[in-house]
C-alpha cells in the first residue's frame, strides 16, 4: 500500500503522520506541494495538519489552489482515498471534497488536549477497525475546528451515516459535535483530531492505530 | 540623501554615555557619522555587550565533559550520547512584551527558535518562564491573554511542541512583565555551525525575509528603563511571522546538509550590524556590505535604518563560492529571499556601502572588543530579620490559601493555548515539574524545566539563585532525567543602583556555586537589565532553565499516585517558613530569611532517586508550599486522596530544600528505606494516597472539591 503524505511549506505534522503510517506497514512517499503529479501507484493521499501557507487568507485556503492539489482532486474523483487531519481536513473542505468549513473555536482561543470521540460509524476503511458506538481518545490542536454546515447538510451527512466521528465533549462549538466526516463515495475522511498523535505507548494512548491499521489493510487487500 | 549631525543630544538618544563617545572619537579620530553612532549604540548598549555583567558572568562554570559548546555562540550544545547533541538557550523578550504583548512575545519565542536552528538543530521543545504584575492591575489580564496567545500563536505554527514553564504574579512586575523564552533543538554532534567567518573574499549572503522599518532601536530600547513614553516606543517592537520562520528553518538546515555553508548567524537584536560584526569578530575577518543588494520591504530605507532594523525572520551567511548556486536553489524552492550582500575582506574593516558612498568605515573588532565594560560598585543586600511568629492555622486552610491562588493553581488554561505534542514525541507535557521529549526515532528522553523562585532571590541573592539552580536539577531528577546542563536568563532592574548591582552579582555567585556542586554547568544565557518602572524595579528574577537525559524512556518516573501507595519523604529540614508561599498567599506577608540550600545534600539526595528510580512510582521535588503542596499535587494527578500524619505548619509548609515525596507500594517504600539507611540518606514515611479526601494531620477536606478550586483559578480569573 503506498501513500503520499503532502508537504505544504508550513506543514508540522507530515512526518508524524508518515511514521504513523509506516508503522501501519505503508510505503510513503512525502510529496512537495509544487509537485503536480503524485506519484505513480499512489494509493492513499494524506494530508497533514499543520499551517499550510501558514493559515493566511484562511485556514487551508491558499493549499487548496496549490499544484498538488489538482493531482490530489483527480485522485479522489478517480474514487482514491484522501485523509485529511486537522489542517489536512481543512483544505478537504476548501478543495469541496468534503462538505463544511472548519471555523474559529467557540472559545476564540487555540486548544490542544486529549478528547474522548465517539465513533459514529464502522463503515468505511478508515474506521473499520473501531467499532460503532466505541469511545476512543485522540489529542486535539487546533484553533479553527469549529464544524459548520448548512442544516440540511448536517441532517444529510447524518443520514447518510458520513459523520465518523463525534466529540463527546464539545471543545470547539462544532456543529452537532461533529469531530470527522466522510465523503459520499466514503473514501475520503476529514478529521480535526490527531490519531497519528496516539499511535505509540510513549504518545499515553494507542487508539489511533486501528485507524491507520484498517485503512493499510483494505488498501493493501485492494 | 543627507543624515542628521551629531549633536550631544542625539547621542544621548542613542544611549551612549558622555564617557563612550568620547571613547569613540578617541577610537575613530573623528566623529562619527549618523549611521557609524547607530552601529556603536547597537553595539555597545547593554543588551548586546552585556557591559554591566560581563565581569561577573566570567566567574560561571561553564565547562564539563559533556559540554561541546559552551557560552558566546548562539546557543550552548551539550553531548547527549549516540553522536547526538541538544542545543539549548533561554532569552528574554521582557520590554518589547510590555510594550506590545503578542508581538513581544511571539517575537521572543522565534527569536530564540533561531538561536537554536542556527546552530544547525531542528527544535524539538519549546517553554517559557513568565512573570506579570497583580492580578488586579489594570493591564495584568491583557498582558497574560496577549503574552500567552503570541507564544502560542508563534510556536504552534512554527511547529515545536511548548511543552512546559513558568507562570507568577507579583506586584513587582506591575510595570514590567517577564517573559522569558526556552528552546531545546536536537543536533549531530558533528554538524555544528558557528558563526565565526573564514575564508577571505567569500560570499557574505542575506536570507529570509525583507528588511522593513519594524525594530529599529529594539536592543538600545531594551536596555533602559520604563517611563511615561511606552506608547510612543510601540514602533520598536518587532513583527513575528512563524510561516517565514519555519520556511528558513526548513531551507537552513537543508542548506547546512549540502555542506556550502562556512558560518551562520541569526539577524537578531541589533539585526544586519550585530551579526555581521559578530562573524567577522569570531573570524578575525572584516566584513564589507552593500546595502544596495539587501532585499527591502519598502522603498526609500535609509542605511542607518537598514544597519538598525530589527525585522524578524532574517539570516546572514558566509558561504563556500563554489555552491553559491546549489544554496540559491534551496531558499527559492522555500521561496525566501536570497541575495549576496557582501563579502568577507583580510583587513580589520566594517565597511558599509550604499548608492556607492561609504556610509559606515569602522574598526570591526573595536565594535566588540572595545565595547565598554564597567565594574560597577555593589552593595550586598542586608541580611534579613528573622520571622515574627505566625498566628494557628488550620492546614486545610493553608492548603485551600495555596491551590486557589493564580500562583499555585493549575496552569491548564495556558498551556492547553499551546500544542504541546505536535512532533509527536512529547511523553511528558505540561503540568509536570519537569517535560519528557523522546529524541525522535531512539529510545532516549530529554527532560526541560524552568525555574526560579524571585522572592528568595529578593531576600537573599546569593542562596535564591542557588535555590533556583536546585530546583531545576530537583525537577530533572524527579522525572528521572540525570541533570545535564544549564540556562541562564538573568532579570534584574537598573545595575547603575548598587543595591540592584549586588542582586546581580549574589545571584551569579550563587548560581556559579550551585553549578558546580550539581555539575550542571552553564551553556548559555541571556541579561536583562533596567527591568523597572519609574524607578520601581522588579524583584531579581535568575530564570534557569535546565536539561536531563533519560537513557532509556522506561527509566523514566511517569508514574501516578494510587491507592494505597505510601507517601515517602526523602531529605530533611526544620521547617523554613521564611519567605514561604504559604507566608506570602496566606497572610501577605514577606519576611524571614530565603531556605539555606545544603548543595551536598542536594547532590547527594538527587543520585539517591536516580539510583532507586525503579523503587518509585511517582515523585515531584518539594519546593513552594513544601510537603502539602507537593502531597496535594500527586493526589490530584493520580486521582486519589492523601492522609499526612502532620499537622504543625512549619512541617507542612515549610520549604526547606533537597527534599523529594515519593508514592510508592509497600515493598517498594520498604526498599527505598533500606537503600537510604545504606547511604545516610534522611528518609520518612509521612502518609498514604488513599480514599477521597486530603487530610492534614486532623484536618480535611473533599479532594474533588480542593481539585476543582485548583483547576478552575487560573481562568475563573484571568480567562
Amino acid at each position: 500500500m503506498r501513500a503520499a503524505v503532502l508537504v505544504f511549506p508550513g506543514s508540522n505534522c507530515d512526518r508524524d503522520l508518515a511514521v504513523a503510517l509506516r508503522a501501519a506497514g505503508a510505503r510513503v512517499d512525502m510529496v512537495w506541494h509544487k509537485d503536480t503529479a503524485l506519484p505513480e501507484g499512489t494509493d492513499l493521499v494524506a494530508v497533514p495538519g499543520g499551517f499550510s501557507y501558514g493559515d493566511y487568507l484562511r485556514c487551508g485556503a491558499i493549499a487548496a489552489q496549490s499544484p498538488i492539489c489538482r493531482a490530489v482532486a483527480a485522485h479522489a474523483e478517480r474514487g482514491g482515498h484522501v485523509l485529511g487531519i486537522c489542517n489536512g481536513f481543512q483544505v478537504l473542505t476548501e478543495m469541496r471534497l468534503l462538505p463544511g468549513v472548519l471555523m474559529r473555536n467557540a472559545g476564540i482561543t487555540f486548544v490542544c488536549r486529549t478528547e474522548r470521540l465517539i465513533v459514529r460509524t464502522a463503515e468505511s476503511d478508515f474506521t473499520a477497525g473501531y467499532s460503532e458506538g466505541q469511545e476512543v481518545v485522540f489529542p486535539i490542536a487546533h484553533h479553527d475546528g469549529n464544524y459548520t454546515a448548512s442544516e440540511d447538510e448536517l441532517d444529510r451527512l447524518e443520514g447518510e451515516g458520513r459523520v465518523a466521528f463525534t466529540y463527546a465533549e464539545n471543545p470547539n462549538g462544532s456543529a452537532r459535535d461533529i469531530a470527522g466526516v466522510l465523503s459520499e463515495n466514503r473514501r475520503v475522511l476529514g478529521l480535526m483530531p490527531h490519531p497519528e498523535r496516539a499511535v505509540d505507548p510513549a504518545h499515553g494512548g494507542t487508539d489511533g492505530q486501528a485507524l491507520f491499521r484498517s485503512l493499510v489493510g483494505a488498501l493493501a487487500a485492494a | 540623501m543627507s543624515e542628521p549631525a551629531i549633536t550631544p543630544e542625539l547621542v544621548e538618544a542613542h544611549g551612549l554615555a558622555p564617557e563612550e563617545y568620547a571613547h569613540i572619537l578617541r577610537l575613530l579620530n573623528r566623529e562619527p557619522s549618523f549611521t557609524e553612532l547607530g552601529i556603536f549604540s547597537a553595539m555597545w548598549n547593554e543588551h548586546c555587550s552585556y557591559k554591566s555583567s560581563k565581569k561577573w558572568l566570567r566567574t560561571l562554570p561553564t565547562d564539563g565533559p559533556q559540554v561541546i559548546c559552551g557560552p558566546g555562540e548562539n546557543a550552548g550544545v551539550v553531548d547527549i550520547g549516540d553522536g547526538q547533541a541538544v542545543v539549548f538557550k533561554m532569552e528574554s523578550h521582557n520590554h518589547p512584551s510590555y510594550i506590545e504583548p503578542y508581538q513581544g512575545a511571539a517575537t521572543g519565542v522565534g527569536g530564540i527558535l533561531r538561536d537554536i536552528f542556527t546552530m544547525g538543530a531542528r527544535p524539538i521543545a519549546a517553554l517559557n518562564a513568565l512573570s506579570f504584575g497583580r492580578p488586579d492591575h489594570p493591564r495584568t489580564r491583557a498582558l497574560v491573554h496577549g503574552v500567552v496567545a503570541g507564544i502560542g500563536g508563534y510556536g504552534n505554527a512554527f511547529g515545536v511542541p511548548t511543552v512546559g514553564g513558568e507562570l507568577r504574579f507579583h506586584p513587582a512586575y506591575d510595570g514590567n512583565c517577564l517573559v522569558n523564552a526556552f528552546a531545546a533543538g536536537l543536533a549531530e554532534a558533528d554538524r555544528i555551525f558557528y558563526s565565526a567567518a573564514s575564508g577571505v573574499g567569500r560570499p557574505v549572503v542575506y536570507l529570509g525575509a525583507k528588511t522593513g522599518r519594524d525594530g529599529v532601536g529594539g536592543a538600545t530600547m531594551a536596555s533602559a528603563g520604563f517611563d511615561e513614553g511606552l506608547e510612543e516606543k510601540r514602533p520598536t517592537v518587532q513583527v513575528g511571522d512563524p510561516f517565514t520562520e519555519k520556511r528558513l528553518m526548513e531551507a537552513c538546515l537543508e542548506l547546512m546538509a549540502t555542506g556550502a555553508v562556512v558560518s551562520i548567524q541569526d539577524m537578531g537584536a541589533a539585526g544586519l550590524t550585530c551579526s555581521a560584526v559578530e562573524m567577522g569578530d569570531k573570524g578575525g575577518l572584516g566584513i564589507r556590505l552593500d546595502l544596495d543588494r539587501v532585499p527591502c520591504r519598502e522603498p526609500g530605507m535609509t542605511p542607518y535604518e537598514m544597519m538598525l532594523s530589527e525585522s524578524q525572520e532574517r539570516m546572514l551567511m558566509v558561504l563556500d563560492p563554489a555552491k553559491e548556486a546549489e544554496a540559491r536553489a534551496v531558499f527559492e524552492k522555500w521561496d525566501l529571499d536570497f541575495a549576496v550582500v557582501g563579502e568577507t575582506i583580510a583587513e580589520d574593516r566594517f565597511l558599509v556601502v550604499h548608492n556607492g558612498e561609504t556610509r559606515a568605515d569602522l574598526p570591526l573588532r573595536a565594535l566588540s572588543g572595545e565595547a565598554p565594560e564597567y565594574d560597577r560598585e555593589w552593595l550586598p543586600s542586608e541580611p534579613e530579620v528573622p520571622l515574627g511568629p505566625l498566628p494557628d492555622i488550620d492546614p486545610i486552610e493553608g492548603l485551600r490559601a495555596l491551590v486557589g491562588s493564580l500562583n499555585y493553581c493549575a496552569r491548564r488554561w495556558v498551556w492547553e493555548q499551546y500544542d504541546h505534542m505536535v512532533m509527536a514525541d512529547t511523553v511528558q507535557g505540561p503540568g509536570h515539574g519537569a517535560a519528557l521529549v523522546r529524541v525522535h526515532g531512539t529510545e532516549k528522553a530529554l527532560a526541560f524545566t524552568a525555574d526560579v523562585t524571585p522572592r528568595y532571590v529578593e531576600a537573599n541573592p546569593v542562596e535564591g539563585a542557588k535555590q533556583a539552580v536546585a530546583e531545576a536539577f530537583r525537577n530533572l531528577v524527579a522525572a528521572g532525567a540525570r541533570p545535564l546542563a544549564a540556562t541562564d536568563n538573568l532579570n534584574f532592574g537598573n545595575p547603575e543602583k548598587p543595591r540592584i548591582m549586588g542582586q546581580l552579582v549574589g545571584a551569579i555567585q550563587g548560581i556559579g556555586a550551585a553549578c558546580r556542586a550539581l555539575d550542571m554547568p552553564i551553556v548559555s544565557g541571556n541579561v536583562s537589565l533596567y527591568n523597572e518602572t519609574d524607578g520601581h524595579p522588579i524583584q531579581p528574577t535568575p530564570t534557569i532553565g535546565a536539561v536531563g537525559l533519560v537513557e532509556r524512556i522506561e527509566e523514566a518516573i511517569t508514574g501516578r499516585a494510587r491507592e494505597g501507595h505510601v507517601a515517602v519523604l526523602v531529605g530533611e529540614g526544620p521547617g523554613h517558613l521564611g519567605r514561604s508561599a504559604l507566608l506570602w498567599e496566606m497572610f501577605g506577608r514577606a519576611e524571614g530569611d530565603a531556605p539555606p540550600v545544603d548543595l551536598e545534600a542536594e547532590r547527594r539526595n538527587g543520585a539517591f532517586i536516580l539510583e532507586n528510580r525503579a523503587l518509585i512510582r511517582a515523585c515531584t521535588d518539594l519546593s513552594d508550599g513544601g510537603l502539602a503542596l507537593a502531597a496535594f499535587e500527586l493526589a490530584a494527578a493520580g486521582g486519589v486522596g492523601v492522609a499526612l500524619d502532620d499537622d504543625d505548619a512549619a512541617a507542612l509548609f515549610g520549604e526547606d530544600q533537597g527534599r523529594y515525596l515519593v508514592a510508592c507500594n509497600f515493598d517498594q517504600a520498604e526498599g527505598l528505606m533500606i537503600a537510604a539507611g545504606r547511604v545516610g540518606v534522611p528518609i520518612r514515611t509521612v502518609g498514604r494516597f488513599t480514599g477521597e479526601t486530603v487530610r492534614l494531620g486532623r484536618a480535611e477536606a473533599p479532594l474533588a472539591e480542593l481539585v476543582a478550586l485548583w483547576d478552575g483559578a487560573l481562568a475563573a480569573r484571568l480567562g
